[in-house]
């Protein structure tokens, strides 16, 4: 079975313009968006109680909030956790937080003087300065991953590819981010986890084309580099959506058969294949053309037999 | 085919069943149970699984099986409901002889565990426990530490006649002011001399005023902060062996924070009592040790002299002491364990403050080649509902770590020798500190995960691998058709061999750890598109079957390299970097890249080369 026509030509690098001003303004969109809007941060982050429960039976949320209002609990946030019988309840308890358990008990007892069929499932508690200290963490661990494959590349390749991946790394990483601030899907440790398979997803991706340019680059006689950057893509393009389609099968499979536990890391996942795809074809190699690729820049070092190099 | 060499064919083969074996025990799910051990002076013995049975049957408790081992006895349940009624039921018929702890049996053949394969762990989210993050307030026990030297210099300069204003906890350390520069000079000279951990420095002169700082070296504070940690560590283990959690978490996090994981515990009130009990110290004379025929006499009969206390030891064997404290643990300085110059064998070396020091003097003047015995004494607050109010009452342990004779007359420093192991020493030196210098903790972080919810999450878990999987496998094969057949062999025994590798490591399976694992098999096949797609390139180009195979490889192998060690420097950001549910997950994928090249690459290669090998080609179904 074949989807792509193998010998399509299309000429992606033909609308770089247009390509890389659509991701331009996506990315200020997403800055914009992540430093007015904010994340909404889960409670790994910003400290607290989250309470979770269930119901035998289903149950409305607008009920729950009712019961937790009567209960005292005015400012809970009240999630379902994907289907009518589970809920999550976020709170900010005041004064003295070590009590948790005793939070999590009065949480259950005020749902149950509405409705008894609830249990408790899980209750967590975080304390405000392991927040701080997490997202610290995790963007000291998102700026290590990007500059050791920068590295990496720019050893194994040259530096205009390190280069050109950094863009496309930022570009994903800020544009999955920023769906995040649009949508104010809830900002958890597994999902910065997820965020930081995308850059390894991305990377591999891009990995794959940029490797085909050095060897379009390396074995063509006549290297136009608009003209081997194209046909990198069309070569590739197959590939790049097939294996983009199967990750995102399996990450589908964990979105609806995974629980609630790993909603946020399949659905990041998901947004982050769809972006890290799109930016293989349309934004990583207009930047690589821009740096201006060559290649001379590509000729192996030492005048061996490049063959035998790549040999296993 | 000459491609694939002999070897290589071997190689795969015995990973693969390497990987088969000790993946499998994985497959045998973990059975609630209740371990039961003794704890003082009582037997684990047949008397006591006829007891057990009793009391479970007495309460229609139904289990499955009881074995008794060495020194426990197991009693297997159907789920966790009845582990838990049961586990509250025996602790009750059972009392404090016995400790009662939860814990998930293994039901892996014993012929796998004999060649060491074992089942991953589970972590929290999917068997349901408590997890604590607790944070050691490092600075309280630094302020008492300098409180020690401010009383232990005031003594060192009465003594020595030196005559000073004051000798106070300033901003930073302690200053010392004298009345004189000469005055000021001696002083410095014997802190110095007497104190080497000290380093002095002259301060501001006002009025006859001459200040003398005083500080602690920087080495000497890093290893007080290391050692506070460090005996953190040791007296949460000994408290939550007491809540008979088995194969507990207790482990350092970062600089100043621990992590308890107690699977199975669902009252995080009572845990949290026993975590945060307060331990104390102290120094009694001996009176009659085990063996004594004063102490048979006092524990079969209870006839205690007056003059004495019955204790017991860890081991659970008694002691008579003295009801007179000698010293106590506010008034030990310092504690450190190990080897005797002269003999070589492990030992204690203890350093008491000015006070103690006097009292010790006094005590082994008149005591030498008598018994001295060091109680450590742990404080649990309990609130108790009598008569319907809560009544505050503190629970007491109290334990004899250590029962030696007096060898001479001592003081301020002295040094408890003929300890068994280095171990021992290292172990009675923890628990002596933290006897004295209790460093206060608090809890930052805490996690509930019921039972049922543990279960929910494994049972969703496999769901998502499998569907996973199952979709992915089905995709590849239609599209790939006999090449993709092949890449799904090789990506089904993927799985085999990341679940093997984890089993063999010990990695502990999570909920993120599985999301890693769905994530790792949507990506394997990546390996296989590159070549599947090379191989269908190099057939348009006109090349034969056979060599667009193996150019298909080779030349997809540079771009497979390529991808998979960026990808590899991502996954070991996410492990190194990570805490939690991302360091789990990174593992995971670690892990998965690396077993993902081998599979994609090698194994598929063995098997194209083995179909195709020796055989005449028109077409390839790719």
């Amino acid at each position: 079975m074949e989807i792509f026509n193998p010998n399509s030509n299309i000429d992606f690098l033909g609308w770089r313009r247009v390509s890389v001003t659509i991701s331009a303004i996506l990315m200020i969109a997403s800055v914009v968006l992540i430093f007015t809007r904010g994340l909404n941060y889960g409670l790994d982050f910003t400290g607290g109680v989250v309470v979770e429960v269930e119901y035998a039976q289903p149950v409305d949320v607008g009920e729950v909030r009712q019961a937790l209002s009567a209960g005292g609990f005015e400012n809970a946030v009240v999630q379902s956790l994907g289907g009518t019988r589970q809920l999550a309840i976020r709170l900010q308890p005041k004064g003295d937080q070590k009590n948790a358990d005793k939070v999590a008990g009065d949480v259950v007892a005020a749902l149950k003087a509405k409705r008894a069929d609830v249990k408790l499932q899980r209750h967590d508690f975080v304390g405000p300065q392991v927040g701080e200290e997490l997202r610290t963490g995790g963007v000291v661990a998102v700026i290590f991953v990007i500059i050791g494959i920068m590295i990496y590349l720019g050893l194994r390749f040259e530096k205009r590819f390190a280069l050109a991946a950094l863009a496309s790394e930022v570009h994903d990483t800020v544009l999955t981010v920023g769906v995040f601030a649009l949508v104010q899907r809830e900002f958890d440790l597994t999902v910065l986890a997820s965020v930081l398979a995308v850059v390894g997803y991305s990377i591999n991706d891009k990995v794959v084309v940029f490797d085909r340019v050095r060897e379009l680059f390396r074995s063509s006689r006549k290297a136009d580099p608009e003209q081997i950057l194209n046909r990198a893509i069309n070569s590739t393009l197959s590939r790049t959506i097939i294996t983009s389609l199967f990750t995102g099968i399996t990450m589908a499979a964990l979105y609806f058969f995974g629980g609630p536990v790993v909603h946020g890391f399949a659905i990041t996942m998901l947004i982050g294949i769809l972006i890290g795809t799109l930016s293989s074809i349309f934004f990583a190699n207009p930047i690589l053309l821009w740096l201006g690729v060559s290649k001379k820049d590509l000729m192996p070092v030492t005048r061996e037999n490049p063959e035998l190099a790549r040999r296993p | 085919m000459t491609d694939f060499p002999r070897w290589k064919y071997a190689l795969v083969a015995i990973v693969l069943l390497l990987g088969v074996l000790y993946a499998l025990p994985n497959l045998y799910p973990p059975q609630p149970a209740v371990q039961i051990s003794a704890n003082r002076g009582a037997t684990v013995d047949q008397a006591l699984q006829d007891k057990v049975q009793g009391a479970l049957r007495k309460d229609g408790i139904a289990f499955q099986s009881a074995e008794l081992g060495a020194d426990r006895l197991l009693v297997r349940f159907a789920n966790t409901e009845v582990q838990l009624r049961a586990s509250d039921v025996l602790r009750q018929a059972l009392g404090d002889q016995y400790v009662v702890a939860l814990n998930l049996a293994s039901t892996v053949p014993s012929w796998l565990r004999a060649i060491g394969a074992n089942a991953m762990p589970l972590g929290l989210d999917l068997q349901g426990g408590v997890h604590f993050l607790m944070e050691v307030d490092q600075k309280a026990v630094l302020d008492k530490q300098q409180q020690r030297y401010v009383d232990d210099i005031r003594a060192l300069l009465r003594d020595k006649g030196v005559r000073y204003l004051s000798v106070e906890r300033g901003a930073q350390g302690v200053v010392a002011t004298l009345r004189s520069d000469a005055d000021r000079e001696r002083a410095a000279t014997l802190i110095v001399g007497e104190m080497p951990d000290l380093t002095v420095e002259n301060g501001a002169v006002a009025n006859d005023a001459y200040a003398l700082n005083i500080a602690i070296k920087p080495d000497k504070l890093r290893e007080i902060a290391q050692n506070i940690i460090k005996q953190n560590l040791g007296t949460l283990r000994n408290r939550v062996n007491a809540l008979g959690v088995s194969e507990p978490i207790i482990q350092q996090q970062g600089d100043s924070r621990i992590v308890v994981e107690l699977a199975g515990v669902q009252d995080t009130a009572e845990a949290k009592k026993i975590l945060g009990a307060t331990a104390t110290l102290e120094y009694r004379a001996g009176i009659a040790g085990p063996g004594d025929p004063r102490t048979t006499d006092a524990v079969r009969n209870g006839n205690v002299p007056p003059e004495a206390r019955l204790y017991y030891g860890r081991n659970g064997e008694p002691y008579l002491l003295s009801k007179k404290v000698i010293v106590t643990g506010d008034e030990l300085a310092d504690a450190a364990s190990g080897f005797d110059q002269q003999t070589g064998s492990p030992k204690v070396d203890v350093t008491l403050n000015a006070a103690g020091a006097k009292k010790m003097l006094d005590f082994t003047t008149d005591n030498v080649g008598k018994p001295m015995a060091v109680v450590y004494i742990e404080r649990t607050p309990e609130t108790k509902i009598v008569d319907g109010k809560e009544v505050r009452t503190t629970k007491i342990t109290e334990q004899v770590i250590s029962y030696a004779t007096v060898q001479g007359v001592f003081s301020k420093q002295f040094q408890t020798t003929g300890l068994a192991s280095p171990k021992e020493a290292s172990e009675l030196a923890l628990l002596l500190k933290a006897g004295s210098l209790a460093a206060p903790m608090d809890i930052v972080e805490e996690r509930v995960i019921g039972p049922s919810l543990g279960q929910d999450n494994i049972r969703k878990g496999e769901q998502s691998v499998l569907l996973g999987l199952g979709a992915v496998l089905l995709a590849a094969a239609l599209y790939y058709k006999l090449f993709g057949l092949v890449a799904d062999i090789a990506l089904f025994f993927n799985l085999v061999l990341l679940l093997a590798v984890m089993s063999m490591i010990g990695v502990t399976l999570t909920m993120p750890g599985i999301a890693g694992i769905v994530l790792t098999l949507g990506m394997a096949i990546d390996a296989n598109v590159l070549i599947c797609e090379r191989v269908r390139e190099e057939l348009r180009n006109g090349s034969t079957p056979l060599a667009s195979i193996r150019a298909g490889y080779d030349k997809a192998w540079a771009t497979i390299l390529d991808a998979n060690v960026t990808h590899l420097i991502a996954a070991f950001g996410l492990m190194t970097l990570g805490s939690g549910p991302i360091k789990g997950f990174g593992v995971t994928l670690f892990i998965g890249i690396l077993t993902s090249m081998f599979t994609s690459v090698t194994v598929t290669h063995a098997i194209t080369a083995l179909l195709h090998g020796g055989r005449k080609l028109k077409t390839l179904s790719v």
